[in-house]
């Protein structure tokens, strides 16, 4: 068995350090909100301008001045600051924030990522998506390891449009955590049920094994 | 006496005209100068360049002025949200220009400060810097990007004092410090009005020097586009 969407969130909180900011891509806050490990300290990044939101609010308690960078109403904690958007992506650009999760199209062998043209679709933009892989000390990907007809997301070069160039440091799918090192793309961890031959034929660059190699545990 | 406060949203947008370009903050739904757009829908100026985050929603926000037509331009950061959009964009009627948000940002409060251009490592190797000046600052490749300025800025703060000093409320501050810096006139839409001295000078966000008009807005619906809860435990 690969891991689910929750397993996913579960291993990518274990990025997690204490005293981090962090900024979390659109759909994944909430869910990685709920397995920060016991007794640490971290603090959310919304790029709209928020440092330290909360959870979602109690019913009839919402409000419209007040939402995350996916438009969701969310609530203010003890330590809560609200700023401009100059000064949020200048904490994004000035690689003040440790950490970013985003969700992906396409990872390639250099790290490089494309996650904000859909196929087929109208081009939206990328919101803050290039702001943040730019800027982000450090920036990890968390996506299901093939499309929903099987092919490839882990691809040699990405042939999607690119939101940013040889910025992933770390993959983190359904089937297994992948570091994207000068030498290569590292296979570090691997679901329980697969072997590292199943997830170099779902992975189109070679795959270098760790000698550490793995299961991943959430 | 300084009194930047006008009588109505409509007197506050009296002369602008067509063909113009609007600096218009918020983040989504959220501080957008609803009252602000309302007047431009019944006052009608066409050809419109709009600087702002995002779109708005068909029946909301910037939305309202896309219905109408009167938006010739749009520079945004993301416009998912909104039917008639797609629509205009793809008959040809529409033109968009995507920035990244934060280098959105920054051209704004770079044309608001006085800097005509900057570098930003945001966007290099991409579609949105093709034929843009590159350069290599410290082993770090990056783009130029030119500032932004405009002929009105059209913003939502939560209180204002006659001179135009400014105090937002929350994740509704956003874009609308930047626009209001980057717009040769101001025009902010307020909540609140207070007296002269009320305002903690220590917590002004906007000082006045930048802000030209101030206008009550009239009614706020305040939309919210994504409304999440959780259960009482």
């Amino acid at each position: 068995m690969c891991l689910d969407r929750q397993e996913i969130v579960k291993r990518a909180a274990q990025e997690l350090r204490e005293g981090y900011y962090v900024n979390l891509g659109i759909g994944i806050p909430t869910l990685l909100a709920n397995h920060i490990p016991k007794g640490m300290e971290v603090v959310f990044h919304s790029e709209n301008g928020i440092l330290g939101y909360g959870a979602f609010p109690f019913e009839g308690e919402e409000d419209a001045d007040l939402i995350n960078a996916g438009k969701q109403t969310v609530t203010e904690l003890a330590g809560t600051s609200y700023f401009d958007s100059s000064l949020s992506f200048g904490m994004i650009r000035g690689g003040h924030i440790d950490l970013a999760i985003l969700g992906a199209m396409q990872v390639d062998a250099c790290g490089s990522i494309a996650n904000y043209v859909i196929p087929g679709k109208m081009v939206k933009g990328p919101g803050g998506a290039m702001d943040l892989v730019a800027g982000a000390k450090r920036v990890i990907v968390t996506m299901e390891h093939v499309t929903k007809n099987g092919e490839k997301k882990i691809l040699e070069k990405c042939n999607l449009p690119l939101t940013g160039v040889g910025v992933v440091t770390r993959i983190i799918t359904d089937y297994a955590v992948i570091d994207v090192t000068p030498i290569g793309l590292v296979l570090v961890e691997k679901a329980a049920d697969l072997t590292a031959e199943d997830i170099q034929r779902a992975t189109e660059p070679q795959l270098i094994i760790s000698p550490q190699l793995r299961d991943i545990a959430v | 006496m300084i009194n930047k406060v006008v009588a109505s949203a409509a007197e506050a947008v009296a002369d602008i005209a067509d063909g113009v370009t609007l600096l218009v903050g918020g983040f989504g739904l959220c501080g957008i100068p609803e009252n602000l757009i309302h007047a431009l829908v019944d006052k009608g100026p066409m050809n419109l360049t709009v600087v702002a985050n995002n779109c708005g929603v068909d029946d909301f926000g910037l939305g309202l002025l896309l219905a109408t037509r009167q938006i010739k331009k749009m520079v945004s950061s993301y416009v998912g949200e909104n039917k008639i959009f797609e629509k205009q964009l793809l008959s040809g009627e529409l033109e968009v220009e995507l920035n990244p948000q934060g280098t959105l940002a920054e051209r704004l409060r770079a044309g608001g400060v006085g800097v005509p251009a900057f570098y930003t490592p945001t966007a290099y190797g991409t579609q949105l810097a093709e034929g843009k000046e590159t350069r290599e600052f410290n082993g770090r490749r990056v783009v130029l990007e030119c500032a932004i300025t405009g002929d009105f800025a059209l913003i939502k703060a939560f209180r204002a004092d006659r001179h135009g000093n400014l105090i937002y409320r929350k994740a509704a501050r956003n874009f609308n410090p930047l626009c209001a810096m980057a717009g040769k006139v101001c025009i902010a839409e307020v909540e609140q009005l207070v007296e002269i001295g009320e305002l903690d000078p220590d917590l002004v966000h906007t000082p006045g020097i930048f802000v030209h008009r101030v206008v009550v807005g009239e009614r706020f619906e305040k939309r919210i586009e994504q409304r999440t809860t959780r259960p009482r435990a």
